[in-house]
């Protein structure tokens, strides 16, 4: 259905390195993925593989002075905004790519009423009075099923749960009605029933505007959930691309096998749950060859030499692995 | 879930432990301390402490014929008194040199004693909370309504002038800071689960605090300290400059500031080269303390 | 498969009617009590040897406040925590310190569980010092022998924390926790702030350690699927309230209360193609201070009926070993 979608965001061999004083923390080490409008890719990965620094590059957020972006480009509807001026930023970033991040509480400024922030992002992208301002104001908060727009408005962020401030914050994102968001585990501060509701509202939201997303979580159920496709990156790359169904069924990288193993089940018997030994290299210090190699249970000797390069192993699948290669792909 | 920064530092210290990026990781260290202002500190403090020995005449000894010499490098001065004479003829860099003794002397003590009360009185206000804290709190606002000078001036005059009095007096009115900011360190360590553990051990709360609170607000207290010399310094030169300090014979820069007031126009650096000093060694200790605090802060470690 | 286990005649942990309300006061010079936070309201339950019961419910449902309870780190408004027989709220002296030695905790942010300025030894060995259980050389004998019991190498007794991981941190805990050789111990969240290959690495440790140890836990998660690897019995609560209490396996093949049901279908399968029967709540969470009357689940409740606003149930036997507090049934 969505194949035939135009594709809106194309991130190609994207590397972004931090410089601190121990040393380069290569963080984004040539990712590549693309967003299709109205689809919603996954970006999997533990702590420290580099997913919230790649959505961070997207829109050249990252971390200063230690942070920039080193190479590649960052395709949106066609403009590469990689190579842009700060200020042409001020107006991609709100406006045409938007974010959500993690914590509630820091998202929104607490000496400012809701209404006021709504406003000042909406005055932004309308050129419309005060009242009229407002008006829209309260209609970005009824389209996040906030009840009593009215009165929200006055409130200030100390004075709502976690769940509606990570609602205004989704209508303070979608306000430029951007062509993408980048959520980066905007729910992992929620109560599961909240997350729920949350979830379903930004489904919502993606079918009425056609909005491409980019889902970085941890979760494989929320992947599950709300994703089309989905990115594993381990280490600072991209290790196994493909559609949602196909990665649970069928997953390639000895990597993704492995982290969907150790994740307990509702449902089935109890065994011992398997999990990876050991720990993800430091990015400051990676080892040449895969990645991934000291802690595979199919390593040899070319892994630890070579770093694999990404190998089609399916429709819209691949892989960065040396085991698929002997495995001819399937069409 | 952890700052970014924390995990990174984690991940590099697990990695670099005893390494030769280590190593780097020194050498980069280094390169970024503060080198002007340890070298003002630790000449102060030689000069101080070896002033017996270093200074080129003594403090008191007047010599009528030789007064108000201009400094070397002025015409009309010689090299047996660098930096000048006073009005009564006597060295101005040694009394200089002596004067910091005065200067460090009384910042030590008034240091050591009102840090000292304002830690524990922090300690204890934070860590037992409720009442103790809330009387504890009014009696550090009271303290910190007080004018400064006032009050020093008013111990000055019911003690007598001297050393005692002044540490006394400067005592007096820095606890109440120490105090304040220890205690808003202490509820933010009391929050930390280890402390809720350190219960669920069986910990007293005297071993709590002397083994889990103390040690992790050591380093806000440490940058307080240093912070704190300056001020100290400039109070002191403040009393003595007022006249309520320590008493003639004995020079403090800041009598010396104030002696060379009415001889300005014509023997400037009677008042310039002990406030110029004063300004040095205030300035010296602030960054070092600014460094210090930054140093330690494990947030701002990275670059 | 965790089977059911007969609760035996006499439990080692049991909470009796456990009630904290906390003030809420205002006023600058003199506090007035204007309300009250019902954070536990009336809890009830037995842990019996090597056994783990999961304590599961979302933000401000009292399962935190619970353990605290258990631990002593608050005192009970009304109730009691019984012990072998013994209220804990009521030890002294040398049997308070024994109890230190019998229960202990491991919480949930790695980050913040260990004293930065302590080597780990001390920290690990902490328990053992203050009640007096050791000397000085069998203190480093036991610090080793739990740092093998959690794998963590030896060399890491004379290491700071900030020389570890996240994983290698709750490991740390874990020993510090396991140096008295405690008979209970509470686990708040223990897995939560940990990345998912590494949690499974830790419940893998907490099951052997039980298995091989006389271990009981209590376990306060809001994780279901990790709650239901480990714990043997689960009770789900609500607003300081238990709305169910089962066996583990009987909970998860037919939940009963409608916000179980809401809480599993919020439980997120890692499955494509799982079937969806989304329970989506309406409302928030409402606050502990002004609970809902009779059932405080009501106002969200798919199922409501005109009694629940009216009458609080009570929790009732449905199945062997399942209660429920819910007027369907």
């Amino acid at each position: 259905m969505t194949a035939a979608a135009p594709i809106v965001l194309d991130v190609r061999d994207l590397r972004a390195y931090l410089y601190t004083r121990w040393g380069v923390v290569r963080a984004v080490d040539g990712v590549s993925f693309f967003l299709r409008e109205g689809e919603t890719l996954g970006l999997v990965g533990e702590s420290g593989c580099g997913k919230t620094m790649t959505g961070l590059s997207v829109v050249r957020l990252l971390p200063e002075p230690t942070g920039r972006i080193v190479e590649g480009h960052v395709f949106l509807e066609g403009e590469d905004l990689v190579t842009k001026s700060e200020s042409e930023m001020r107006h991609v970033r709100g406006r045409r790519v938007a974010m959500i991040l993690q914590d509630p509480q820091t998202s929104l400024n607490p000496v400012f009423t809701i209404g006021d922030q709504l406003v000042e992002t909406l005055r932004l992208h309308h050129a419309d009075g005060k009242r009229s301002l407002a008006g829209r104001a309260e209609d970005a908060l009824r389209r996040v099923k906030v009840a009593a727009p009215e009165q929200r408005m006055r409130a200030y962020p100390h004075q709502m749960s976690g769940g509606m401030k990570q609602r205004v914050v989704g209508a303070i994102a979608v306000a430029g009605e951007p062509r993408v968001l980048i959520a980066d585990e905007p729910t992992t501060a929620l109560d599961v029933t909240i997350q729920l509701q949350y979830l379903a509202l930004l489904k919502e939201i993606q079918a009425r505007t056609k909005l491409a997303m980019l889902f970085i979580t941890h979760d494989f159920g929320i992947v599950a959930r709300m994703c089309d496709r989905v990115a594993v990156m381990y280490a600072g790359r991209i290790v196994e691309t493909g559609p949602t169904r196909t990665l649970f069924r069928s997953p390639r990288h000895p990597y993704t096998e492995a982290l969907m193993a150790s994740v307990p089940r509702m449902e089935g018997s109890v065994t011992r749950l398997p999990s990876i030994e050991g720990q993800p290299p430091p990015l400051h210090d990676l080892p040449a060859g895969c990645r991934f190699a000291p802690r595979c249970a199919y390593v040899d000797d070319r892994c630890r030499r070579e770093y694999p390069p990404t190998m089609p192993v399916g429709p819209a699948h691949e892989v960065a692995c040396w085991r698929v290669e002997s495995s001819p792909p399937s069409r | 879930m952890a700052r970014v920064e924390e995990r990174i530092d984690a991940g590099f210290a697990a990695s670099t432990a005893g390494d030769e990026s280590a190593l780097r990781r020194v050498r980069g260290d280094l390169a970024r301390m503060p080198w002007v202002s340890l070298v003002i500190i630790t000449i102060m403090v030689l000069g101080a402490a070896l002033a017996p020995l270093i200074a080129p005449h003594s403090p008191t000894e007047q010599s009528l014929p030789d007064k108000l010499r201009p400094p070397a490098w002025e015409a009309g001065g010689s090299t047996k008194h660098l930096l000048g004479t006073d009005v009564l003829g006597r060295d101005v860099l040694s009394r200089l040199i002596y004067g910091a003794r005065v200067s460090l002397s009384v910042a030590a003590v008034a240091l050591l004693a009102g840090g000292g009360i304002g830690l524990m009185v922090g300690i204890v206000s934070g860590y037992l909370g409720g009442r103790v804290d809330s009387f504890l709190m009014r009696v550090v606002d009271a303290t910190l309504t007080f004018p400064t000078i006032l009050i020093a001036l008013l111990l000055a005059v019911s003690l007598g002038q001297g050393l005692q009095t002044i540490a006394i007096a400067i005592t007096v009115l820095i606890w109440a800071r120490f105090a304040r900011v220890v205690r808003g360190e202490v509820l933010a360590v009391k929050a930390r689960d280890f402390v809720a553990l350190a219960r669920v051990h069986g910990c007293s709360h005297l071993r709590i605090m002397t083994v889990h609170i103390v040690p992790n607000v050591l380093n806000t207290f440490m940058v307080l300290l240093t912070l704190h010399i300056g001020f100290v310094i400039i109070v002191e030169a403040s009393l003595s400059f007022l006249g309520a300090g320590i008493p003639p014979p004995t020079p403090s820069w800041g009598q010396m500031v104030a002696d060379g007031r009415s001889h300005i126009a014509s023997a400037w650096w009677l008042s310039v080269v002990p406030g110029a000093a004063i300004m040095l060694v205030v300035l010296a200790f602030n960054l070092f303390g600014d460094w210090l605090r930054d140093w330690l802060d494990p947030r701002l470690r990275q670059v | 498969m965790l089977e059911g286990r007969v609760i035996a005649a006499q439990p080692l942990i049991q909470a009796e009617n456990l009630t904290k309300h906390f003030p809420v006061t205002r006023g600058l010079l003199v506090g007035r009590t204007t309300g009250h936070v019902k954070a536990v309201d009336g809890v009830s339950f037995a842990i019996g040897r090597q056994e783990t019961l999961g304590l599961v419910g979302e933000s401000g449902c009292g399962k935190t406040t619970t353990s605290r309870l258990l631990l002593r780190l608050e005192a009970p408004t009304a109730g009691r925590v019984l012990l072998d027989g013994q209220d804990v709220h009521a030890l002294r002296g040398a049997e308070l310190s024994r109890y230190h030695t019998r229960v202990q905790a491991v919480f949930q942010d790695p980050w913040s569980s260990l004293n930065p300025r302590l080597r780990i030894r001390d920290t690990i060995a902490e328990a053992l010092v203050v009640n007096r259980r050791v000397t000085r050389a069998g203190k480093l004998e036991r610090v080793e022998e739990v740092l093998h019991q959690v794998g963590l190498p030896l060399s890491a007794a004379a290491r700071y924390p900030h020389e570890f991981s996240g994983g290698q941190r709750q490991r740390i805990a874990l020993a510090s926790a396991l140096a008295a050789s405690p008979e209970l111990i509470v686990l708040d969240e223990p897995v939560s702030a940990l990345d998912v290959s590494i949690r499974a690495q830790i419940m893998n440790l907490l099951k052997d350690l039980q298995a091989r140890q006389q271990l009981s836990f209590l376990l306060v998660a809001h994780n279901l699927a990790t709650v239901r690897y480990i714990a043997h019995r689960t009770a789900v609560m609500y607003l300081g309230r238990i709305v169910e209490y089962a066996d583990t396996e009987s909970l998860y093949r037919s939940p009963l209360h409608p916000y179980t049901k809401a809480l599993f279908a919020a439980a997120l399968p890692a499955d494509p193609d799982a079937p969806r029967d989304d329970m989506i709540l309406t409302g928030e969470v409402p606050s502990p201070i002004d609970p809902p009357s009779g059932c405080h689940f009501h106002p969200r409740c798919p199922f409501a009926m005109e009694q629940c606003s009216r009458v609080a149930p009570e929790l009732k036997a449905v199945a062997p070993q399942h209660v429920v507090s819910c007027h369907l049934y």
